[in-house]
């Protein structure tokens, strides 16, 4: 149990997948822009990501258990692939609600940076299946957390004058990154695993 | 043949991905600490580009339109494995040092958006050249922004110390995580400050920017996001 808190701890805070470990970087700078679509993002990518782990962690056994274990980021990928679009046409038909929120932000996932980073991290990092999947969340959720955070600095950003003409639109959305990485480095060697 | 090395160019500096189309921003933060680190990482990402490009437009006719995304991740994913088993057997230290972001290579944006974007319109010839360009662009970015951490960050030039000032007091933060954000928006600020603005159209990160948005439902998304990327 205390390792499972470690885990969520530790990819929450201290190794937060966006601003620690540059994972899922293209999202977070472009869906950030307003609260209700970075929400929508972390959700969308914290449900993937969970999915995604229970099913590549048993796949990845199977692929051992053949000898082919180095065929991991093919099947990975289109693992993630297929999934996304198989959980896209089951919200559709289902829960529609749930699509509607939701729906927008799932095709996109399918190359997300993060979302392969995760189950290819549980693997090697030797993960079972319980850590694993406890790993995913945790990502997903910082993921979201950093979502809320950054999208919370940029709506102060919109329309401010005082900023240098060339740091104008992106650049100062990257220096604005750059501190709130800053501020979560704060956190490091709060947990060790 | 201008036409022929205007392929090969335009890569390299007016559609730079990184510096200009701002594409494959993950592997561009997190393997810039050092410039042999930026450089290796723009090779890898050069050779499957090269690679996936080639074949992809070779199987262009052959593909059928509905089913071509997963077609060209497969055919690069493959690419990323032989460069994951070459770089593993030859420079282990390398291997060990980009880690995760060599099978991240299979989601860089660059690579899955030539594929959509060039090598399935045009002939082998020039889908190569593309490949070639755009991946010297995206090596040369990579080195660069490296070399900058690395100087700023452990005072070394490829592993070489320069003055002892530098090595003896590094600025250690710009090799970290809050330097890449902050290296690489200054690089971006000082091309807009060179060219007034001009060179980079992007005003903002948004969905035009990413490789997908010509596959998800385009349309739906930008209205959803509120016109955001409608423009660029």
């Amino acid at each position: 149990m205390v390792k499972f808190l470690m885990i969520l701890l530790s990819v929450i805070l201290v190794n937060n997948c966006i601003l620690a470990q540059f994972l899922g970087i293209c999202p977070f700078l472009g869906v950030s822009k307003k609260l209700d679509s970075a929400v929508g993002m972390g959700v969308a990518v914290t449900f993937v990501m969970v999915l995604a782990t229970a099913v590549t962690w048993p796949v990845q056994n199977l692929l051992n258990s053949f000898g082919i274990g180095y065929l991991q980021t093919v099947v990975f990928i289109l693992v993630i692939a297929s999934l996304v679009q198989l959980v896209e046409m089951l919200l559709k038909k289902f829960i529609p609600s749930l699509h509607k929120a939701l729906g927008v932000y799932l095709p996109l996932i399918t190359t997300n940076c993060a979302v392969l980073g995760v189950t290819i991290n549980n693997i090697d990092y030797g993960y079972t299946y319980a850590e694993s999947l406890v790993n995913a969340l945790g990502t997903g959720l910082g993921f979201l957390l950093a979502m809320i955070i950054f999208s919370g600095m940029r709506s102060k950003l919109e329309g401010n004058t005082a900023i240098p003409k060339a740091f104008q639109g992106v650049p100062i959305v990257l220096v604005s990154a750059s501190i709130l990485s800053l501020a979560f480095m704060g956190f490091s060697g709060l947990v060790t695993l | 043949m201008g036409n022929k090395l205007g392929i090969l160019t335009k890569g390299i500096i007016k559609e730079n991905p990184v510096l200009i189309l701002l594409l494959g921003t993950c592997p561009t933060l997190a393997t810039t600490s050092s410039a042999i680190n930026g450089l290796g990482m723009g090779v890898s990402a050069t050779a499957v580009l090269i690679c996936s490009n080639i074949v992809i437009s070779l199987l262009r006719n052959i593909i059928p339109d509905k089913v071509r995304i997963p077609c060209y991740i497969v055919v690069i994913a493959g690419f990323v494995t032989v460069v994951q088993f070459i770089l593993q057997a030859y420079v282990p230290s390398l291997y060990e040092s980009l880690g995760l972001f060599i099978p991240l290579i299979v989601v860089n944006c660059i690579i899955l958006g030539r594929a959509e974007m060039f090598a399935s319109k045009n002939s082998v010839f020039d889908s190569a050249l593309d490949g070639m360009g755009m991946g010297i662009g995206f090596t040369l970015a990579l080195g660069v922004m490296g070399l900058i951490r690395e100087i700023i960050g452990a005072g070394t030039f490829f592993g070489l110390p320069i003055c002892d000032f530098l090595t003896e007091n590094p600025c250690m933060i710009i090799a970290l995580a809050p330097g890449g954000f902050f290296v690489y928006a200054c690089m971006i600020a000082a091309i807009n400050y060179f060219t007034n603005g001009k060179a980079i159209k992007k005003k903002e990160f948004g969905c035009a920017g990413c490789a997908m948005a010509a596959i998800c439902q385009q349309e739906k998304c930008v209205k959803e996001l509120d016109g955001e990327g409608a423009n660029a």
